[in-house]
């Protein structure tokens, strides 16, 4: 791992030189900004069950669907139909620090923008010194679940990327793949109740994918070793396979 | 290391793509601060094979060794020894000149101290001092061109492989480029792609001419000529009757052939152009025979050396020939061959393009060794 730090200061420098970074995160900030306020109005007009910061995170894969792939749409596919892939594998670098240092620099700005959100509900305490209305445990709960399933969604939208020179191709099997794991899980569940005592452990296990109940129990202040080793090991699992997808396709061209 | 004969080896190499074989069995050597050409038509193999040398490819089977490191066994090592430029030569768009090489040379694992002055100096080889700070999106592409190759030296590498490193660029531009290639010989093996022979035949020691995936000669620019253009031909600047200059000439040598050109506009010269299987010196016994002659004047005569496009095309036909035997008996030396139809677009294309008048019909065949 020699070069992965030398990769992931290039990958930075591309990402802090480039306008559409800037212009990213301002829209993202718009869209969250939005969703924000309109919690607050909804708070106003009645009382509600959960401070607006729980609300907030209960909502974070409508950015999720339209961010990640955005992200890493480009990363590899754009190098590899580019023709910079090339002259990359070329010097002494391996596969895997160039995949590990496109998820780093993905997941890194992804954090970014995550934590500019923070600001939300540091104005909306400034104005109303309210704890209620601000929970900082819940929203330590809400940034580490956020944190944690991140590196999922990276991961998916890398592997995406690993698989095509098209960014197109890649963001829409993107969108399918973090589609997938988010719906997917509650689908899921659903599915196996049919056939209930027979599969009993499909059961147990499913259980343990759903993603919107770990988003609540984060919030709520319930955090469990099983969802880390989920996204963690989930991650790396992922970036294995992109590993490979880059591997492989290599070998082909 | 350093006593080894051989910068690259290459032994039986294959590579195929699915049912398609893109290099059949090549073997070649390159010696240490040679400079090598690969010449070919399209689609014969020479990107595929420098791509497997670079190791960014892995063969179907045999095996290339890169300064005694073999390329599968040991890709870090070879490619820590090598400086690659692949066809297109791709570049990042938005970071500045610097900073690419900035970028790159970590990568290479220049050393941090050494790598500013090591920066500086490539960019002054290359001329690219003054467009340092320039992002290369901007670049015209002969810029980005020298990028390329400033890349590829950056480190210093032992081998610099390029494909096809003038595509594209102006005369002046290609001059440059030629000129900053020559100047490697001796302390860096190069090899090189193009399919611009005069460009190849002025900078490389040695060419390797590749057809369909397979080698079809290899040597120095001249010993090519003599393989595989056997004829000789002469232009003579003369004013005088046609039928009396074959009558002079007849006796010398009973095979040779004449080609009358226009005349030109200022008086009776013209350009005629003989061809004979003799050596150089028939020039002299030209001289001697048109000057007995009373009717033929002579202002003029310049031998004419077979440009590298005429080996090239003689070289791939008779790759063709040998690969695919033709229903007919191999030509006979009195009848000039005709054009052949190429059997495979990939020379159709290429032969259209020097057949009108380059192309010495007929003689290339004459002297041919028999394959």
């Amino acid at each position: 791992m020699k070069h992965f730090f030398v990769l992931l200061r290039h990958e930075m420098w591309a990402l802090l030189i480039n306008p559409g970074t800037y212009i990213a995160a301002f829209l993202f900030l718009i869209v969250m900004g939005f969703i924000f306020q309109d919690l607050l109005t909804a708070l106003v007009r009645n009382p509600q069950e959960n401070p607006p910061g729980v609300t907030f995170f209960q909502l974070f894969w409508l950015p999720v669907f339209f961010l990640v792939p955005l992200l890493t749409m480009r990363s590899l596919a754009e190098e590899r139909r580019m023709g910079t892939l090339e002259t990359l594998m070329t010097t002494p670098v391996t596969s895997v620090e160039v995949v590990t240092s496109k998820f780093a620099a993905a997941y890194f700005y992804y954090l970014m923008l995550w934590l500019a959100t923070a600001s939300f509900h540091f104005i909306l305490y400034q104005f109303s010194r309210d704890i209620r209305l601000v929970d900082w445990g819940a929203l330590a709960g809400g940034y580490l679940f956020v944190a944690l399933s991140g590196l999922l969604f990276i991961a998916l939208g890398i592997l995406a990327s690993a698989l095509t020179r098209s960014q197109l191709v890649a963001g829409i099997f993107a969108f399918t793949l973090v589609f997938t794991t988010i719906i997917g899980g509650r689908y899921l569940e659903e599915l196996v109740l049919l056939q209930e005592a027979r599969a009993e452990w499909v059961g147990r296990v499913v259980e343990h994918l759903q993603i919107f109940q770990h988003a609540e129990d984060f919030t709520a202040g319930v955090i469990d070793s099983r969802p880390i080793v989920f996204y963690i090991s989930g991650a790396a699992l992922l970036i294995f396979f992109s590993i490979l997808a880059v591997d492989l396709k290599n070998n082909r061209t | 290391m350093e006593n080894l004969p051989h910068a690259i080896e290459v032994d039986r190499l294959v590579k195929r793509y699915g049912s398609q074989v893109a290099v059949n069995q090549i073997s070649f050597t390159v010696g240490r601060g040679e400079i090598v050409g690969f010449l070919g038509p399209n689609g014969a193999g020479k990107s595929t094979t420098m791509r497997i040398l670079t190791g960014y490819l892995p063969a179907t089977s045999g095996s290339a060794t890169v300064c005694g490191y073999p390329v599968a066994a040991q890709p870090v090592e070879v490619k820590s020894r090598i400086g690659y430029m692949p066809e297109n030569n791709p570049l990042p768009e938005d970071l500045r000149v610097v900073e690419y090489l900035r970028w790159r040379g970590r990568l290479k694992g220049v050393p941090r101290r050494r790598l500013r002055r090591r920066i500086d100096e490539v960019l002054e080889v290359c001329d690219l001092t003054r467009a340092r700070r320039r992002i290369i999106g901007k670049l015209s592409k002969g810029f980005r061109q020298r990028v390329g190759i400033a890349d590829a030296i950056l480190s210093e590498p032992e081998v610099i492989i390029m494909d096809e490193p003038t595509i594209g660029l102006d005369p002046h531009q290609i001059v440059m480029i030629r000129d900053l290639i020559a100047g490697f010989r001796g302390r860096m093996t190069v090899i090189l792609s193009s399919h611009i022979l005069p460009e190849i035949e002025m900078t490389c020691d040695r060419v390797i001419i590749i057809n369909a995936g397979r080698i079809v000669a290899t040597g120095s620019p001249d010993e090519l000529r003599r393989e595989f253009i056997g004829s000789l031909a002469f232009d003579l600047e003369l004013a005088g009757p046609t039928p009396s200059l074959r009558d002079a000439l007849l006796p010398l040598d009973p095979a040779l052939r004449i080609e009358a050109g226009e005349p030109s506009e200022n008086g009776s010269f013209r350009t005629v152009r003989i061809q004979t299987s003799h050596g150089p010196e028939f020039g002299e016994a030209i001289i001697k025979a048109v000057t007995t002659r009373a009717d033929l004047r002579l202002r003029s005569l310049t031998r004419r050396t077979a440009s590298l496009e005429e080996v090239f095309l003689a070289a791939t036909r008779r790759s063709w020939e040998t690969e695919l035997p033709l229903p007919a008996a191999p030509p006979s030396p009195s009848n000039p061959t005709p054009d052949e139809p190429s059997p495979e677009p990939a020379a159709a294309a290429e032969s259209p393009t020097a057949a009108p008048d380059r192309d010495p019909p007929g003689a290339s065949d004459q002297s041919r060794p028999s394959p």
